[in-house]
Parts: C-alpha cells; structure tokens; sequence
C-alpha cells in the first residue's frame, strides 16, 4: 500500500523580482522515483533546497516523511540523503576520507551501513586513497551517491546528478538509481535532460517556476495531442523552413537527423506531403509516423505558456 | 599535414602531459571551413585540454597546431584575433546590460565605435532584444544570454568560433534556436568547433570526433559513424565508443 512520502501544498519563492516557484503543489508516493525535469531556471534547485530544509519559503507548505520542512527542520536533516548540483564533495580529502566524513557527521560509521552502498562505492573503492579532486566526473557521482547513502536515509534528494556528465556515466548512474529503488528508498531527481524522464516513475515538467503537467512518462507521452511524423532529407536546415510554411502544420522541430512535424488535422495526406517535397527538390525523403517522446510533450507544453513566460519576465 | 587555405585548424601529433599523465595523445586532425565541427569524449577524455589548447590558453607539449592559419607558437596574438569562445560557464557579464556587453567585447575584439553600434543594433533586433537593451544580463532567462553570448562571440566575424557545450541547461526550445545560429554562421563561412554531451546535436554537425584515453577514436561524419559502428542514432555510437571499463578513474 502506498502512502505519501512529500506532500506540497501552494509554495511559493522569489529572490528580488524573480519568482523561482510559483504556486507548486504536488505529492510523492513512498518508493517512487520522482523526476522533475525542466531546464536552468526552471525551479528545480529552489525546490529541492525547500525540500530539504536549505531554504524557507514565501508561502505554502512542504511535509516531508510526515516533518514540517520549516519547523522540523532537524529531523529531516537526518533522514534525507541530499546530492547537490556541482558535487557536494571536499576535493582535498581522499575518496576514503570524505566518506567516513559524511558518515561520522549523521552520527553513523561506515562500517555500519556499509551494505547500503556497498554496489556503488564497490567502483571506486580501489581509488579510496585518492583524492576526490583527482577523480573523473563519474567517480565523483559515485562517491557523492555513497555520501548521500551511508546514513541510510529513507528519502533522497538529487538535485541534477548527470548535468555535465557524458551520455555513458549518465545511463551509468540511472542504472544505480534503479537498483536503490527496489530497496524501498524515495528518489527525487531533478534534470534538464527530457530523455531521463522516461526512466521515471512519475514526472513533474516545470518551466519558470510553474509545473505544467505531472504524470507518468507514458501518459504525458500518449496525451500528445497532435498526429506526429518524422520527416528525413538531405539538408535538415533547409527542410526546417520549407516545413514550417506547409499548410496545416502545428509544430517542426529538429531532432537530430530528423525533423519531428506535427499536423492540426487529424487526416494527413502523406503523399501530398511526399510531392510537397519532391517539388521543393529534396532528396532521400522519408516519412513515418512516430509516437511523441517527452522532448515532444516538453516543448508542446511550453508554447503553450509562452504568453505566461513572458509576462513574467517582463519582456 | 594538410596546410592549405581551406583548413581552418590543422593540428598533427598534439600532445599534453602534466607530469607524466598524458592528457592528450597525439591528436591529429583538420577541420575545414564553415565546417561544424563536433568535438566529443566522455568525461576525462581530453577534451578541455585540447580546447584550451587551440584557443591558445594554453601550451602544447609537443605537436604542430595552426589557427586560421596561423602558427599557435609564434603567433599567439593573431590567433586569438581571429577566433570567437564561448562556454556555459563563461561568457556575459551579469552586471552589465545587453548593450554594454555588446560594446565592450566589441571594443575587445578591435572593432570601431561606429561599427559597433551599427552591428549591436542589427544583432539586438535579430535576437528580438531590442526593448531588452539596457537591462542587465542576470535579469535575462538563461537562453536568451546563450543566444546572446554566441552572438557577441562572432560578433567580431572571426574565422573559427570554439563553443564549449553552449546548450548545457537550456531549454529544448531555445536549445534548437540557439543551433539555428550556429547553421546561420557557418553558412557565413564560420568554421564551428563545439562540444556537447547532448548526442542529438552531434547530428547536426557536418562531422564529429569522439575522445577516448586521450586519444581520437573516432572522426567521421554522422552518418558514416552510424554506418560503421551499426547505430541508429550518434549516443548509440558514442556508448559503443566510449564506454570506460570498470574501475578506471
């Protein structure tokens, strides 16, 4: 049976003119690996800092494990795992030496918990004299995690763990994070990277402050509202353009190699398409229907608050 | 070593040591102009070093490296002349407005007064920040100061600009805006020398090289590299290419 491991009601936040949370409310169930995707700016890192007790804010109200994150603010100290943005590590102290650090602070050993870890901290245990300084991106993630870890926390916070990080230390460490979710512990992450929202139990798309929409992956990816094709040619830049004018076309989006493009209508004539394109003399054209990703959904949602957007920033 | 006025950057057996790691391993490679050119490795490949190195921030040590023709050696000044950088970390300065930054890069970069405001002003309305002017750059979101810092990186029109993972962070949205600069730039004959961890935009380059241990692994246009590794997408070949082995630091 599940039950609520943070619970948000109406928090708001803002530094001078800036409103960095707008209103946010939410819920996590216990054992969920919760994602908040969104870009630099978005909210996220003021969120997490409220969520663990770092900030106060304006207005509204956060419980998490059933502690106010104001007024208990100790007691979530010391049941939340937190992983901040740039690594929360002391470079000048040995990968050893900044574990039993973190370990000895929540008043534990690393002896204690080390069976908590163990799968992660395993990796680079034989670089334990080195110091954290020296080590690659990826080892630093890995040190981080195991600090966050090693006072057995039921909850855990990860404010943007794979920023900067190549695409194989990223997969890397989702795979670890999948592992400690059947353990039982809560996962908050936090991303700018649309692709990991599909390795999310839930997920919550924030822009400028606001969440736009909260689901599953696969829900925000099926209620795409629009008939969505890939379009492949020679000369993706061009196509772009000549896109873009075609009758009745919503959206044209370049994804790598191809260019994502999607219809008002319902019924599209692909073969009117197909001529479209002939005529404007591109080659190797290819067209197929595809389902939409969370990239997709992301953008689809922020034009919709574009008004919204700039509003805000008075621009 | 291909020295002919058609390549941009020529680079043949560089090499950076810090005592007795090898950071970069004998690097070879060209890069054409109006080329994009995508610079990729994982974390702890080399790739910082080897950039700061082109930019002439820093010394080889050993290999010969030319810049828009010129010898990274000898003619240091020049070179920096003639190239444009910008990074995620380091471009605009916050306290400054839109325009003050405009004019103070392009007083940098040796252009007149005149000419200065000429182009600020076409760069400002290109951008759609004309009302934006006089604000200064830390009340700007996030992707407008990108847009705005690759901007001020050619404004000066150098023949190369190095971008150091320009998108990181950034929307979707204005992470496409952003590239359409870049494609707007190299058809003006910038040659475009950019890292990134985002794999997608890998494919928007005209050719790519991947960084492993120091060394270039790899460097083929997109669609070869798909071909010869049989990926269907460049993070596919990336993972096939770059995957470090267990236990390496």
């Amino acid at each position: 049976m599940n039950q609520v491991a943070v619970s948000v009601a109406g928090l708001s936040k803002r530094y001078g003119e800036t409103i960095a949370l707008h209103d946010i409310s939410f819920e996590i169930d216990r054992g969920e690996l919760f994602g908040f995707i969104g870009p630099d700016g978005a909210g996220k890192t003021t969120l997490l800092r409220i969520l663990t007790s770092l900030i106060i804010p304006d207005s509204g109200k956060a419980v998490v494990e059933g502690y106010n994150v104001v007024k208990d603010y100790r007691k979530i100290r010391s049941i939340c795992g937190y992983m901040p943005g740039r690594f929360s590590l002391y470079y000048d102290l040995t990968v050893e030496e900044n574990l039993t650090f973190f370990a000895t602070i929540f008043g534990t050993t690393v002896r204690e918990n080390y069976d908590q870890i163990k799968e992660i901290y395993r990796l680079i245990e034989p670089f334990k004299s080195r110091k954290a300084g020296k080590l690659s991106g990826g080892m630093k993630q890995k040190l981080a995690l195991s600090c966050a870890l090693i006072h057995r926390p039921v909850i855990l916070f990860l404010d943007e763990p794979t920023t900067g990080v190549d695409a194989v230390s990223r997969l890397e460490f989702w795979d670890m994070l999948k592992r400690l979710k059947q353990n039982g512990i809560t996962i908050l992450v936090s991303t700018p990277y649309m692709d990991e929202a599909s390795l999310c139990d839930r997920v919550a798309l924030i822009q400028d402050g606001r969440i736009m929409r909260i689901s599953s992956p696969g829900e925000i990816v099926r209620d795409y509202p629009y008939p969505l094709f890939s379009v492949k040619a020679k000369d993706i830049y061009r196509l772009l353009g000549v896109l873009r004018d075609y009758e009745g076309v919503h959206s044209v989006h370049a994804f790598g190699q191809l260019v994502h493009l999607s219809f008002i209508e319902k019924y599209i004539n692909l073969d009117a398409l197909r001529d479209y394109l002939h005529q404007k003399e591109f080659h190797g054209i290819e067209i197929h229907p595809i389902p939409a990703a969370i990239e997709d959904c992301f953008m689809e949602l922020m034009q919709g608050y574009k008004d919204q957007i700039v509003a805000t920033n008075n621009i | 070593m291909n020295a002919g006025p058609e390549n941009m950057i020529v680079v043949k057996d560089l090499v950076k040591k810090f005592g007795s790691f090898v950071a970069n391993d004998h690097l070879s490679f060209d890069v054409r102009k109006g080329e994009i050119f995508g610079f990729l490795g994982a974390n702890g490949a080399g790739k910082t070093t080897a950039i700061k190195i082109l930019c002439g921030l820093w010394y080889p040590t050993a290999g010969e490296l030319k810049i828009a023709g010129y010898d990274i050696y000898t003619q240091r000044e020049e070179v920096k002349r003639n190239i444009g950088y910008m990074s995620q970390k380091f471009s605009l300065y916050d306290d400054l407005t839109v325009f003050e930054n405009i004019r103070f890069y392009g007083g940098i970069y040796g252009l007149r007064k005149k000419e200065i405001k000429e182009r600020a002003y076409d760069l400002m309305v290109r951008l759609g920040l004309e009302t934006a002017r006089d604000k200064l750059i830390r009340e700007l979101p996030l992707g407008w100061k990108q847009k705005l810092a690759f901007s001020v990186a050619v404004f000066h029109n150098p023949k190369i600009v190095f971008l150091d993972e320009p998108t990181g962070g950034v929307d979707p949205i204005t992470r496409r805006q952003f590239w359409n600069l870049i494609y707007e730039a190299a058809r003006n004959g910038i040659t475009v020398f950019v890292t990134t961890h985002y794999m997608d935009e890998a494919e928007y380059c005209d050719r790519v090289s991947i960084m492993v241990d120091g060394r270039i692994a790899a460097l083929e246009s997109p669609d070869n590299l798909k071909l010869k590794y049989e990926s269907a997408t460049m993070n596919e070949v990336f993972i096939k290419l770059a995957r470090v082995k267990v236990g390496k630091p």
